[in-house]
This record gives structure tokens, sequence and C-alpha cells, in this order.
């Protein structure tokens, strides 16, 4: 059984309407760890030293976070920018997070539409990603697709926000479990959608 | 009787009330203001004094040792150390040079071998006292020159004791054993050197051992005066017992002081002795110039004239050869020679000991202090020629550019005044970052606990404005006034606002009115001594309410930021003395408070931050291929 570290990063989750519900549908699970960073780091002074063992601790890294700006929440770049450190996560010596699997989870309120050359974002949330992608594979970590949940500001009815939590359940249960294919995941623009496809 | 010592004691204050600030004032110094004071009562102008300068002489020597001992208190022994060079290369050669100088110009003009040479030694003398408080005066005790000047001025005071043992063997009536030099107190040589090192190792063991305990238990008891009584005792009692031993008292305080230079109470020492020698020194300068025996210096003019300048001009010129040789830059050279050229004040002793031994006649005796006060007399208006007219030809741009070595050394860049709970946790902040720090505390078990943790603490009352000079905020970049005393922390501030004008002050308030009024003195940054925890307290409980902590902190800075506005408006109500108004306008202001507050509050109605806010975006119509980017959300 894989461990798997969730970094889960949003500022306002008072506010959320779809974060929390995937948070929860994951909290309970055996051998999975929800590191909530606002909540430990009011005030974003990271305890790097902390973060690394929690990192060292798990074999997979999940980043849960609305997808701001095309990108991520304060406190994760500052995350990144302090914990993977040279000679730790990369460069010389830097082998901690070698082998690792590791993901986005995002919520982004635009349509899958948008998210498309013809779409109003111009790009896929895959391309959008492409900084995570390529530092996950300086620290020598294997870059699944991302998990992503769409128009989250259409999401009013209860059984659309159950039925992306319980996506997001079975997909973290079956990377726990090592039932997901990883070549295949690896490939996926985003693995909500393709679930099925990747999850044995 | 009684009544005598009064009018004596106002006629001296009052010649140092009118003649000193006057002094000063024409740019003269206060030393030479003294000494004109003294001249003017003296017996040859108004009289009010007379025959017995000689007595209040005696009795303000005494200011001369306490300048010593304060001297003695900046100088560590390490650095005292550093000194030996100056101290016995350049101070023994000034000696003896300038004593078989002066010996043989005496011969020249005829006097005997034996007295010429008592006079050359006499000669070599310069005057601690006039030279120590003109160059402290004019802030150059800490040049080069100024500590050139020190060194050789020590070693005098050194050599005054082999002096007064050659006296006896150059007396007319000689033939006597060399026992005699120790005649007045019966001792063959040997014990009395025995004497001696015992004498001077029970300086240092008082010093090491009992002024600690004696000083905390004297602080136990809460009052000022006995410290200055014990500080006084110590003094008095060490000058006594050198004396007793036939040691300068001087030089014994000057010991004294070395070895209490490292100790926690220096600085409140330096404080409690300092106006006493003020006092004395002052005096004793008085009592130079109420001597000059102008009767005789009518009677013979060119004698005295003849003798005052050939020694001054000799000296200076023997000072200012080496000073080169000892490898002295030149406005250091010109500042021993111009500093050290007249006679001092041990020459009186040493002259009236002289005639008491029969070395020479009393007539010539009186001849030579009349020159010896004159020259004294001199050396204020050679300090302003050296400063005015030497100093500025002499110095190069380059060298007066440099920073001089200090001989104080516990010059920090910051000085915390108060090591309570609040002044502690800022110390050891800056200590954890390598921050040297200059500690002021006036609670005696404060100083003695953290002394304990090897830290070291001065005991003082940190509202004086010498002790803030000894601590050396003229130097230092930062003052943290952490006491908790509300009076005291308003008198510091007053105080480190008047002298040091530029020195920055975080200070610790006690509540709003204080704040305000420490604000109202200047002090830029001002910090209530409880806001800190309260604030935190305040953040801890949104979070136990069930608030996220990144919220909590985040509302708790916006009421901040909103009281801390307030705080500064509440103050012009407050110093406009209308209570009513400042009332109410507290009162609107936590309304306004909590209003700000309800539409911070998430859970009631957002209106910030919305940029992290998605509400205002499910009203616009569903985006489609055809909508702008500019209204699409990610």
């Amino acid at each position: 059984m894989r461990r798997i570290l969730i970094q889960f990063a949003h500022p306002v989750l008072e506010r959320s309407r779809v974060n929390r519900h995937l948070v929860e549908a994951v909290r309970e699970l055996p051998n999975v760890t929800i590191n909530d960073l606002y909540e430990r780091y009011p005030d974003l002074s990271i305890d790097v030293a902390y973060e690394q063992q929690l990192l060292d601790d798990h074999d997979v890294i999940v980043f849960q976070h609305p997808f701001y700006w095309y990108s991520c929440p304060a406190i994760l770049k500052e995350w990144q920018d302090l914990v993977l450190e040279h000679g730790w996560a990369y460069g010389k010596g830097g082998d901690h997070l070698r082998g690792k699997i590791t993901f986005n989870a995002i919520t982004a309120g635009g349509p899958k539409s948008a998210y498309h050359r013809a779409g109003y974002n111009r790009f896929t949330t895959r391309e959008l990603l492409s900084p995570w992608d390529q530092t996950a594979h300086l620290c020598g970590m294997r870059y699944l697709g991302p998990f992503v949940v769409h128009g989250t500001l259409r999401i009013a009815k209860h059984d659309d926000m159950h039925a992306a939590s319980a996506a997001y359940r079975k997909l973290i249960e079956a990377v726990r479990d090592d039932r997901v294919d990883l070549d295949r995941a690896g490939d996926s623009d985003d693995l909500h959608h393709d679930l099925s496809k990747v999850v044995a | 009787m009684t009544n005598d010592i009064l009018a004596q004691a106002l006629v001296y204050l009052v010649a140092a009330v009118v003649f000193v600030p006057l002094s000063k004032r024409l740019g003269l110094g206060a030393v030479l203001g003294y000494l004109i004071g003294g001249v003017t009562i003296g017996p040859f102008v108004l009289g009010f004094v007379g025959g017995e300068g000689h007595h209040v002489m005696r009795f303000a020597e005494f200011g001369v040792v306490m300048m010593l001992f304060i001297v003695g208190l900046e100088l560590r022994p390490s650095l005292l150390w550093q000194l030996r060079r100056p101290i016995f290369g350049l101070g023994g050669a000034q000696v003896l040079v300038t004593a078989l100088a002066g010996a043989g110009a005496a011969i020249g003009v005829g006097v005997a071998t034996k007295p010429a040479l008592a006079i050359g030694m006499t000669f070599a003398m310069s005057s601690t006292a006039i030279v120590l408080a003109s160059l402290t005066e004019r802030n150059m005790m800490k040049t080069n020159g100024g500590q050139s000047a020190f060194s050789v001025l020590l070693f005098q005071d050194i050599s005054v004791i082999p002096i007064l043992a050659i006296f006896p063997l150059l007396g007319v009536v000689a033939g006597q054993e060399i026992t005699d030099v120790t005649a007045e107190s019966g001792r063959p040589g040997w014990l009395s050197a025995l004497f001696v090192i015992g004498a001077v190792l029970l300086v240092i063991f008082i010093g090491r051992v009992l002024v600690r305990p004696l000083f905390r238990f004297l602080a136990g008891a809460q009052l000022r005066e006995s410290f200055t009584a014990a500080a006084l005792m110590i003094v008095v009692g060490i000058a006594f017992l050198m004396e007793s031993v036939g040691l300068s008292p001087a030089l014994g305080t000057f010991l004294a002081g070395v070895v209490l230079a490292d100790s926690e109470y220096r600085h409140e020492l330096e404080t409690d002795i300092e106006p006493f020698k003020g006092l004395l020194l002052g005096l004793f300068f008085i009592s130079v110039g109420a001597q000059i025996d102008f009767g005789l210096v009518g009677s013979e003019p060119l004698a005295i004239a003849g003798i005052v300048l050939a020694t001054m001009l000799g000296k200076l010129v023997i000072l200012h050869v080496l000073g080169r040789l000892f490898g002295l830059d030149r406005p250091a050279r010109w500042m021993l020679a111009f500093a050290l050229a007249q006679i001092g004040e041990f020459s009186f002793v040493l002259l009236s000991f002289a005639t008491q031994e029969r070395i020479f006649d009393p007539a010539l005796a009186n001849l030579l202090t009349a020159a010896v006060a004159i020259s004294m007399v001199l050396t204020p208006p050679m300090f302003i020629v050296l400063e005015r007219f030497v100093l500025p030809r002499v110095t190069d741009d380059e060298a007066d550019k440099r920073p001089q070595d200090d001989i104080v050394a516990a010059e920090t860049p910051v000085v915390i005044a108060g090591y309570g709970r609040f002044g502690q946790m800022v110390g050891r902040i800056l200590r954890a970052n390598g921050i040297p720090l200059t500690i002021l505390d006036l609670d005696p078990e404060m100083v003695d606990i953290v002394g304990r943790l090897g830290i070291k603490v001065y005991y003082g009352d940190a509202s004086r404005v010498d002790l803030l000079h000894a601590a050396g905020c003229a130097q230092a970049r930062l003052f943290v006034l952490a006491v908790d005393d509300k009076e005291q922390a308003t008198q510091i501030a007053r105080n480190v606002r008047e002298h040091f004008p530029k020195l920055e002050i975080l200070a610790r308030c006690r509540d709003r009115p204080h704040y305000w009024e420490l604000r109202s003195l200047g002090v830029k940054r001002v910090f209530r001594e409880t806001f800190g925890s309260a604030y935190e307290t305040g953040i801890a409980a949104l979070q136990s309410l069930g608030y996220r902590a990144h919220t909590a902190l985040r509302l708790a800075r916006k009421w901040r930021d909103h009281e801390e506005h307030v705080l500064e408006e509440l103050g012009e109500v407050w110093g406009s003395g209308d209570r009513d108004s400042y009332f109410a306008r507290t009162r609107n202001a936590m309304d306004e408070a909590e209003r700000l507050m309800r539409q911070e509050d998430p859970k009631v109605f957002v209106e910030r931050d919305a940029g992290w806010d998605n509400e205002s975006l499910r009203a616009d119509p569903e985006p489609t291929e055809a909508v702008d980017a500019a209204d699409a959300p990610f």
C-alpha cells in the first residue's frame, strides 16, 4: 500500500464550494495524510525540516488546490521555493523525491471546453500545469495528469458535488492500492475524465 | 568656626558658579574658569581667601584621586596592558630626559648639583588634574595624542614614589643611611617594599572579592545614598591605605578603578563618584589659582617668567621629539607636547618635601612654587592655542577621518535599559543574532540572576544622563527602552531625546496615555507592553472558535491596522485635554472596528478579498466560446 500525502492549499476554505467536499471525501482513508498548509502556516512561514520529513514518509504527493490564475495559491509556491532544496530534492545528492508519484488535484471555475486551444483559456490544464510537470521531472518523480473538477461555479446540485468527491476518493484509493495504470495516467489530460481508463 | 567654614564654602562656590560658566561661554573652557576664579578670590585680588589655601588644597587634591579612580574604571586590565609601551617607554623616557635636562639647566644658571637634580625631577612632572580635565573637556581623551598624554601622566604618578625615596639622599644634611628614605615611618626599606606589595594585593583583593557582595547587599536595601557612601568609602579607604604605606593615593585608587573596571557596578560607581570628583577638582583648580603669590611675582618678574618660559619650552621640545621617536603621528605629537608642557601639582608636594629635607632654601622653593602655579594656569590657554591654531595646521584630512581607537571597551550598537521580562525578550533575540549589547538595570536581583546566566548587566539608574554617557549612548545606534516604571521610562526617553537626539529609540509603554506621552517626546516607535501577547491571544481565540488559522491572522491584522490608526488619532484628542470627546471618540472607534470586522467576517458578509472569491462570477452568464476572455474565469 502506498502512503499518500495530500498537500492541501486553500486560503479561504470557508468560501470553498468544492474543495472542502473533496478533502472530506479522502480525510478518513487509511494511509492518506492531509497537510492543510494555510492552517499549519497562517503567516506563510514554512517549517522546511518538517515538510521534508513528511515527503520522506510518503510515496505519493498530491497537490490539491484551486486553480487560481492558472496556477496555485501563494503558499504552495512558497512551499516549493523553500522545501524543494538543492541537494535534497534535486541536484547533487538531491534524491529524496526520486521515484515518488505526484499529481495535481485542482478545481477550476471554467468548463472543460474553455481549457482548449480553441477555448477562451487557450491552453489545456495539462499544458498550464507544465511547471509542475517539469518540477516533478527535475526531482525524478513520476508526474501523472491532473485530477480536475471543472465548472465549480455551476456545481450547485448536491449530486454533482457528490459525484466529483466520489471520483476523487476512488482515484486516491486506486493510487494507494496500486490499481492505477501509471503509463496511461502519465499521459492523461484529466484523471477525473479518464478515471475509468486508468483505474484497473 | 562653623560660620567661617560656611563663609569659605560660599566664597569658593560663588567663584565656581560665576567664573566657570563665563569662561565656558567665552570658549576658554571650565578649567581656566576655575583658575581665574581662584586668582580673583585669592589674596592679591579680592582677598576673600588667604593663608588657608594650603589646607584647602590638601583637601581638594582628593579630586585628583577620584579622577584617577574614574579613569581606572574606564580602563580594563587588558586595555591597560595594551598601553604598557607608551606608559613605560614614552613615560619613562619623558621623566628621565626632562629630569636630566631640567637639572642641567639649573646647574647652568648656578644651582648646586643636588638641588638641581631635585628641581629636574620636580619639573618632569605634569598636571594630571588639569591635563585630563582639559582633554576630557575637549573630547581629546580617546585620540592617539590624548592616550599618549594619559600614559605619560600615569608613569609620572608611578615615578613619584621613587622620587620621594631619592629626595632625602639629595639633602644638604646628607651622610645618613638609605633607611632614611622611609625615616618617617621608621621601617627598613625591605619591610616598606613588603608593605607596598601587600597594599597593592589588598586593593586587588578588595576589588575582586569584597566589592561585589557589598554592593549586592546595599542594592537590596534600595537606598541610593548608601551606594554613594559605599563608593566614597572605597575610594577614601584605598587612598588612606596607600598613603599609609607611602604610595600615591591617586595611583592606588587608579589601580582599584582598573580592578573594578570589569565589574557590573562599574557604571554605578562612576556615576556616584563623578559629582564629587567634579566639585573637588574644581576646588583644586580654584586653590591653585588662589595660591599664586603675586607679591613674589611682582618682585621677581623676570626670574619667574624666565623659569616658566624656559621650562615650558624645554618640555614642549622634549615631548615633541620623544613623540616622534615613539612613532606618534603629527597631530598626536603636537597634542602631547602642548598638553604636558606645564609643571604639575605633584611638584607642590615635591617642593615642600624638598624644603623639608633642606635640599634648597624656602626662598627658592617659593619662587619655584609660583612658577609651577603659573605654568598650570597657562595650560588651558595652551590648549586653546593647540586647538585653534596648531591642530588645524598639522592635521591631514586623511588622518582626521580615520576613526580613532577607543579607550573604552563597552561601546555596543545597542543599549537596553531595563532587563526584566520585556527587555530580556528583546535582548535574547538580538543576542541570538550575535549583536553585542550594553544592558542597564536597576533591580539588583535581576542583575544577579541574569549575571549567573553569563550575561553582563550593569546595575544603574538609566534616567541619569551621566550613566547614559557611560553606557555609550553617544556611539550606539539603537536604544531599547524597556523599563517597566512609567515615570522613569518617560524621564529616560526625555534625556535620551535631549542628549542623544540622533539615537533611535524603541520604547515599551504601559498604557495609552503613556504611549502618547512618549510619542510627544519624539519617540517614533512605541510598543504597548501587553499588546503583543493580547493580540496573539485574540488570534488563538478566533481559532478556538473554529476560524481557519490564516483567516484568524488576517482578521486580527485588519483589526490591528485600524486600532493603530485610531490610537494616533485619539492621541490628538487626548492631548487636547477634552475627556468627554476622548471617550466619545473611543466608543465611536470601537463601533467602527466592530463594523469593520463584521464586513471581514467571511461567515456574515463577503466584500474584501474578492480576488479569492468566486461568488461574483456566478452572476456572470455561462462562459461560452464566444465570450471574451476579459470576463471569463479561470
